[in-house]
């Protein structure tokens, strides 16, 4: 009886520990109440922790206090020092750990498991199976995407000869293995044989992404995470895990295809790898003359303007350039200049990246607006600043078919009434491809480095 | 049938005709004969030639004053008027608040008074109403005549040989003639900003991308009438510091400040005119009322301490041709209303607004001013359109495969349903919950927030850590080992996740 009990309020308490993590999501579809999303996650995962390591079959308390004492001075220390434009690196680490994680869970549960026949074994064992290979591709995954950010590992996208044949190769070679698996009712050195495939998978998949598609990569990573975690609760027969887990799956899918959109391209193609690997790009294209301005002219545009939109990418977070940004803004609004930020879906390494750039650098979230919430507004505008974006200003997207980022929806800063790019110099952008918004008439070209470039502009106005 | 009769203006400079070759055709085709005077359109370039090739008669100066009815531009002389046969009408501008007598004049000859200057302003009425077309004449002309006499660009270059700024110009009153002027300052690529009494023209103002001057100060300005009406003290004190501090700043300011049958409200002091920088210019468009300029004298230039100060009252009469051509539609449009038979008679049927209100005279009875007319909408305050944001996308997945998918979704559940045992199904459909859910909220959040979204969702997937907790009280000591590791990294995920976001989220932040 006391058993009963017991079952129905765990079962109790991680239905309620799901809910809050759905009220955390429903949290964060506002600034206003994002804050309360935070702690509705954290409700319920304490409410989790604190059942789990009631139940009466959870021993070792001791071991338990150890690691997650451990894991939390870590997970803090990380938290506490991560610079903003460190973000991707830190999602993309903490979606390994989810990886591994689930690698360890996999095999615990293979290596004991209740005495268990027939279909239920075999379903079992499937879940084993798939567990381990879920984790393992986004451990190994998320390892190089964290690389590739930080840039120890070459962020070209890695081209492989037969690469699609080696995917699809070894894509059947674990499906075989897992039909044998489950025949023999499990075999250790079959599950570790696909690890190792696994492993080796993950890796060579996200090697072989290009680093203008990071952000599509890193979100792909969160969603295998969440699947990650799914199947572990599939595993241990716990509700709680997955409904988590599909929480997690689906968000990470969702914002993985509003990155796709938002380039124009098919998430199957992101993920092949390779960005503009079948397009010839003519770079002996002669584009014209391209106009140089110092920062007092532009100091001077700005002061004469009324409005005002600026569009950031990765090169002002590569610069650190969101703090002086911020000045100008502050010092542009008190004279009455109306100033905007208009933010390109994949700007950055992770979707919302420089969203966050700005808040750090307390830029009020009101001005900083979406792609489609500002495009028509462009040519109502004096001076749009384009500081270290490129290929998401860039009008062939939309002239050129043959270009190879043709059809992608872009930022168009052209139509404003002059147009500042600040560049470190003429190299092309993440994706190769030149920019003939450029050589534009109304544009001018402000080289040298973003931050040095602004603080020069902040102090002229 | 009756005769209308183009008469030539008298008033010296008066370059005006109120009728032009083209507007014949439409009077004709209402039946009525014309005759013209011999040269009335000389001056706004229309010879006689052309107005006998649209069909009018050319006749002598007393032929043409003997016509059942006159059309004229400014008000008639004495002697005009002793031109004029007994019953005849006459339309043209009147100004009937400051020309009393002439119309008592007008009534004993029992001549037919209809006003240009008195069309109401409603909707209806707008093609007729002569005002706003002179009015946009004398805005346009305003700042061509200030460009004339400043010395400088209007608009603002970065050249080779140096930077040129753009001029500054401020207009006071956007009325129809203040709301030209910005216009074409602007389109000449001045800054450009504008001061009205009354606060519902601000859109209007910046829709013409100029800058809207707001005074800290609340009061009423619409009349109801669509003209500006007689301000409190208080707030013409700060209107007048306001002008003072913009005085110091502009280098050009129109004005066009007029309350109709009152003299000019006095707006740029001598003082003010003092602070501006030599070389400025100011063009007063309210001279004929006395002027908004304390400097402005009528229709002559003056210049005071390097300050130009422009008090012409014939800016329409500056661009004939044109105000010629939308006086004379103004008229023909006023006359399709009075002669709705297209009988070459008229009918001034007082039950429609317009007519009544255009009409001063009839019979030999003075009838203006007429009842009032309540037409100008009050400021309507801004409704905050929130637009929905469309990020409800999913309906962009293919409909006619939605049903399909369905179905075979529901097949494949069914097929697990039969092979699966019954605790599986449980989770299964657990499992396919939560991912709907997950769908629909996800899509809700919103892109700025998406950074944070991941941290969260990093976090909370570190739930991972009850299955390791699950596995830790194993007496397989490979297995506890195992679960303590994925207890500690899956920790790290669980308090760094969490922590990150809440930095994050402390940083966004609205306007202080």
């Amino acid at each position: 009886m006391q058993n009963l009990v017991n079952t129905a309020v765990i079962d109790a308490a991680y239905f309620v520990a799901g809910i809050l993590f759905v009220f955390s999501l429903v949290g964060l579809s506002k600034q206003e109440s994002a804050e309360h999303g935070v702690w509705y996650g954290l409700i319920g995962m304490c409410i989790a922790l604190i059942t789990t390591i009631m139940l009466p079959s959870v021993t070792n308390i001791q071991a338990i206090i150890i690691a997650m004492v451990v894991g939390g001075v870590i997970g803090v220390r990380l938290a506490l020092k991560v610079e903003m434009t460190q973000m991707p690196e830190l999602v993309a680490m903490l979606h390994s750990f989810v990886g591994l994680a689930a690698v360890a869970v996999g095999y615990n549960s293979f290596l004991e498991h209740d005495d268990i026949t027939g279909v239920m074994l075999n379903i079992h064992l499937v879940e084993v199976f798939l567990g381990v290979f879920i984790g393992a591709v986004t451990f190994t995954g998320s390892v190089v995407a964290f690389g590739k950010l930080r840039g120890f590992i070459n962020s070209k996208s890695l081209m492989l000869p037969h690469r699609h044949k080696m995917n699809l190769v070894a894509g059947l070679f674990c499906f075989g293995l897992m039909i044998y698996f489950v025949n023999v009712e499990g075999n250790i050195a079959a599950l570790i044989v696909m690890t190792t495939v696994a492993l080796i998978f993950g890796w060579h998949l996200v090697a072989s992404i290009g680093g203008a598609d990071m952000p599509v990569v890193v979100s792909m990573l969160n969603s295998y995470s969440g699947w990650a975690a799914a199947a572990a609760g599939f595993l241990l027969g716990n509700d709680l895990l997955i409904i988590t887990g599909a929480l997690v799956g689906s968000s990470g899918a969702i914002l993985s295809y509003i990155m796709c959109r938002a380039m124009n391209r098919s998430f199957i193609s992101v993920i092949a790898g390779g960005f503009g690997t079948h397009v010839s790009i003519n770079s002996d294209q002669d584009y014209g003359e391209y106009v140089e301005t110092n920062a007092e002219e532009v100091a001077d545009m700005l002061r004469n303007a009324k409005s005002v939109i600026i569009t950031p990418g990765y090169g002002m977070a590569v610069a650190q350039a969101q703090y002086p940004v911020n000045e100008i803004t502050r010092k542009l609004r008190g004279m009455g200049i109306e100033v905007r930020f208009g933010i390109h879906p994949v700007a950055g390494r992770l979707p919302g990246h420089m969203n966050v750039l700005l808040a750090e650098a307390k830029v009020p979230y009101d001005i900083v607006l979406e792609m489609d919430e500002i495009n028509q507004d462009f040519s109502e505008t004096d001076v749009v600043l384009v500081i270290g974006a490129n290929d998401t200003v860039n009008p062939s997207a939309e002239d050129d078919p043959d270009s190879p980022i043709a059809g992608m929806p872009v930022l168009e800063v052209w139509n404003a009434r002059q147009v500042i790019a600040f560049k470190r110099s003429m190299n092309p952008g993440y994706a190769g491809v030149q920019n003939p918004l450029f050589f534009k008439e109304n544009t001018s070209m402000l080289f040298g480095d973003a931050k040095d470039s602004v603080e020069n502009i902040a102090k002229a106005i | 049938m009756e005769q209308i009769g183009i008469v030539k203006e008298s008033i010296p400079g008066e370059k005006r005709v109120a009728a032009t070759p083209e507007s014949l055709s439409q009077l004709l085709k209402l039946n009525f004969s014309v005759v013209v005077e011999k040269d009335a359109g000389v001056e706004a370039s229309f010879s006689d030639s052309l107005y006998e090739e649209a069909g009018a008669k050319v006749v002598s100066c007393e032929a043409a004053w003997l016509s059942d009815i006159v059309f004229k531009v400014n008000p008639p002389s004495p002697s005009e008027i002793n031109k004029l046969k007994s019953g005849a009408t006459l339309i043209g501008f009147f100004w009937p608040a400051q020309n009393e007598e002439l119309m008592q004049e007008l009534a004993k000859k029992k001549i037919n008074v209809i006003a240009m200057d008195t069309v109401p302003r409603i909707s209806r009425a707008q093609s007729m109403d002569a005002l706003s077309s002179m009015a946009n004449i004398a805005g346009y002309r305003a700042i061509v005549e200030a460009s004339h006499r400043f010395g400088r660009f209007f608009t603002g270059q970065i050249t080779a040989a140096g930077k040129i700024p753009p001029a500054k110009v401020m207009i006071i009153g956007a009325g129809v003639a203040g709301l030209a002027a910005l216009g074409t300052a602007g389109s000449l690529g001045a800054i450009v900003r504008a001061f009205d009494t009354r606060p519902e023209v601000k859109e209007q103002i910046e829709s013409m991308g100029a800058e809207f001057l707001e005074l800290d100060f609340e009061e009423e300005a619409g009349s109801g009438d669509g003209y500006a009406k007689v301000m409190s003290k208080a707030f013409i004190a700060a209107e007048m510091a306001l002008f003072a501090e913009q005085a110091k700043d502009v280098d050009i300011i129109v004005t066009t400040a007029m309350i109709p049958g009152k003299p000019a409200p006095r707006l740029i002091t001598e003082k003010m005119v003092l602070s501006m920088k030599p070389g400025s210019v100011i063009v007063d468009l309210a001279a004929a009322g006395g002027g908004n300029c304390e400097l402005t004298q009528v229709d002559s230039l003056v210049k005071f301490a390097g300050v130009t100060i422009i008090g012409y009252s014939d800016m329409p009469s500056r661009l004939p041709t044109q105000a010629s051509q939308l006086y004379a539609n103004n008229i023909n449009n006023l006359m399709k209303l009075l002669c709705p038979e297209k009988d070459a008679r008229l009918l001034l049927n007082f039950d429609d607004e317009i007519i009544r209100n255009v009409t001063l005279v009839k019979q030999g009875t003075v009838t203006w001013p007429p009842p009032p007319v309540k037409v100008s909408a009050s400021p309507v305050l801004p409704v905050e359109q929130k637009v929905e944001k469309d990020t409800a996308k999913p309906e962009k997945s293919n409909t006619s495969l939605k049903p399909f998918i369905l179905l075979s979704g529901c097949l494949l559940f069914g097929w697990l349903s039969m092979i699966a045992p019954a605790e599986f199904m449980r989770h299964f459909s657990v499992f396919i919950l939560s991912c709907i859910i997950g769908y629909y909220v996800v899509w809700n959040v919103s892109h700025s927030l998406h950074t944070p979204l991941m941290s969260v969702t990093n976090a909370i997937s570190g739930i991972i850590v009850v299955g390791a907790l699950l596995q830790i009280s194993s007496p397989n000591y490979l297995v506890r080992w195992i679960s303590i590791f994925a207890v500690t990294i899956a920790f790290i995920n669980v308090t760094g996740g969490f922590l990150v976001t809440k930095r994050m989220l402390k940083m966004f932040r609205k306007e202080k």
